[in-house]
């Protein structure tokens, strides 16, 4: 179940929320949707979903167009929208049957894919209940289970882990992951470690436009600049800048040497070097022929939270 | 509705109308309803020693003006405002399905708010003469009255996300269309006609007098159609 967006704009009025936005999820794809609030992800999820057209551009959901044959394409989503909103006044069970009814699924089947539902999101001891009195942990996995009680090909699911404490994101990510298997799921964040831990590819956009589009480890590699040594020296002399400082800017290929402190003859330094190098083995020489001692040597490596911070603050 | 290809109307219907008797507001505006007409029945009753349903057919297009837009304030605002519009219409249903699931929700409410005033058509039956067949048609025309103001409510909550504008816009269009055969003095004679026919106070009168007028049946029915009509388009303004 591929999904397709071309040249996708939409715009509030004078405002472009989202410019030219052009991307194809593969099937048994999970998508990473990354950028800061009001880059354009909720937006562009909306489109596909079929909440709202865009100006212009066009998006296909398995071949169907979005605007011409849009009850085919909500037929094949599972969306959970930012803020989860559910009807406070109906139970567990009731919203579920009612969910399932919507998506023409009655009696029998309807049934059988609500207690699947309520048993593979946990909501067991919880399934009575209305959903006014549940917990957020315990309303997102219902959120979930709306999504997916029509066994979706595709999975839309804006901010599925906002709001949550640590241990429910880490749980709904793994419900999200064991779910996603075999469906074609796009999912919007802006927490990275959830990037990582959970898609196959990343998405960044900014300011309504895609700055980057790949792997995270492609990603980071891609936009890993130059590299930085941290170093930690006891040395025992008392002006690191005249009497270490030089030393360390003779090494091949740095560029850049920062003192970041000094006290009591201990010295921290950032060694900056040209992308590719690795100055550590000559660092370590070096402290070794003055008779130094060597306290820390560590190599900065490129996070994704680098990388978006890079691309999402221009 | 299966009939019909609009298969989800009714999980919607039924949706809406548990949620009407699940919330005490309902029970709320219907005990006020029930309350205002029985004081005015009774005293009516006690006081003037008359018996008889014209007190009823009166007073109840007057309490709908307040009635209906409180009803249908929140079918549609509500959920605007709590996002449950976006999860309802990024499901397989088109809009007018979700249009006519609550309309008819409203409708089955009113008609429940209606049935305990047949008490008071059995009183009269009990201590004087009663004609059934005003009291028939005077219940029909009631009930399509109420719907057309039902499906102007839609309308007006489909405006907005703020339940009390909703309840102010559907007063004033109900209040216009009640009031159009009360200004007929001070227009010029060419206008009064047209006017009069627009009221809807007119043709309820009509109806509750026994006379069932295909006229006034068209009236009723239009409006209604236009009215809902006019939701479901403002439902899709979205997309606009």
């Amino acid at each position: 179940m591929a999904i397709s967006v071309k040249n996708l704009t939409k715009k509030y009025g004078e405002q472009t929320a989202v410019n030219d936005i052009s991307f194809e999820v593969k099937t048994g794809e999970i998508l990473g949707f990354l950028g800061p609030n009001g880059a354009g992800k909720t937006t562009t999820m909306k489109i596909i979903t079929c909440y709202m057209p865009p100006t212009t551009g066009v998006v296909e959901v398995d071949g169907f167009d979005i605007y011409h044959h849009s009850l085919e394409v909500r037929k094949k989503i599972g969306y959970l929208p930012e803020m989860n909103p559910l009807y406070h006044d109906m139970n567990v069970l009731d919203y579920l049957e009612y969910s399932a009814q919507l998506h023409g699924l009655r009696g029998g089947p309807a049934t059988q894919r609500i207690r699947e539902m309520v048993h593979v999101c946990g909501l067991e001891p919880v399934r009575h209940k209305d959903i006014g009195e549940m917990s957020k942990g315990f309303r997102q996995r219902v959120g979930l289970a709306q999504a997916m009680i029509h066994e979706p090909d595709v999975l839309i699911l804006d901010e599925p882990t906002s709001g949550l404490d640590p241990n429910q994101i880490v749980e709904i990510r793994n419900l999200i992951k064991h779910l996603g298997r075999a469906k074609t799921v796009i999912l919007s964040t802006h927490i990275l470690s959830e990037v990582q831990a959970t898609c196959d590819r990343v998405l960044i956009i900014n300011d309504g436009r895609m700055v980057a589009d790949g792997s995270p480890e492609q990603l980071q590699q891609e936009f890993h600049g130059a590299e930085t040594v941290t170093l930690e020296i006891r040395s025992g002399v008392t002006d690191p800048i005249e009497e270490i400082v030089p030393h360390l800017r003779a090494l091949n290929a740095v560029t850049n040497v920062t003192l970041l402190g000094h006290a009591a003859g201990v010295s921290q330094f950032d060694i900056h070097t040209e992308k590719g190098s690795d100055v550590r083995e000559e660092a370590f020489r070096l402290v070794v022929n003055h008779g130094w001692t060597l306290l820390e040597m560590h190599r900065k490596v490129t996070t994704l939270e680098e990388v978006f911070h890079k691309l999402t603050t221009q | 509705m299966y009939a019909f290809g609009l298969p989800n109307v009714g999980p919607i219907f039924r949706r809406e109308v548990q949620s009407y008797f699940n919330s005490p507001a309902a029970y709320v505006v219907i005990v006020v309803f029930l309350a205002i007409i029985g004081w005015f029945f009774t005293s009516n009753l006690f006081l003037m020693n008359v018996a008889s349903m014209r007190v009823v057919f009166e007073l109840v297009p007057l309490v709908f003006l307040f009635f209906i837009p409180a009803i249908t304030m929140r079918l549609l605002a509500e959920e605007k405002k709590t996002g449950t519009l976006e999860l309802l219409t990024t499901k397989p249903v088109r809009d007018s399905e979700i249009i006519l699931g609550k309309f008819f929700a409203a409708w089955v409410l009113l008609a429940a708010t209606l049935v305990p005033t047949l008490l008071y058509a059995v009183t009269v039956g009990l201590l004087g003469s009663l004609d059934l067949g005003p009291v028939f048609t005077g219940y029909l025309g009631l009930f399509l009255m109420g719907g057309v103001y039902i499906a102007i409510g839609l309308f007006a909550s489909s405006l907005t996300e703020n339940q009390i504008v909703a309840f102010i816009i559907s007063f004033l269009i109900i209040l216009a269309l009640f009031l159009l055969d009360k200004v007929l003095l001070y227009v010029p004679e060419t206008l009064a006609s047209t006017l009069e026919y627009l009221a809807i106070d007119f043709h309820f009168s009509n109806i509750a007098r026994g006379v069932i007028d295909s006229r006034n049946i068209i009236y009723f029915g239009s409006l209604l159609g236009l009215s809902l009509y006019l939701a479901t388009v403002s439902l899709e303004r979205r997309k606009w």
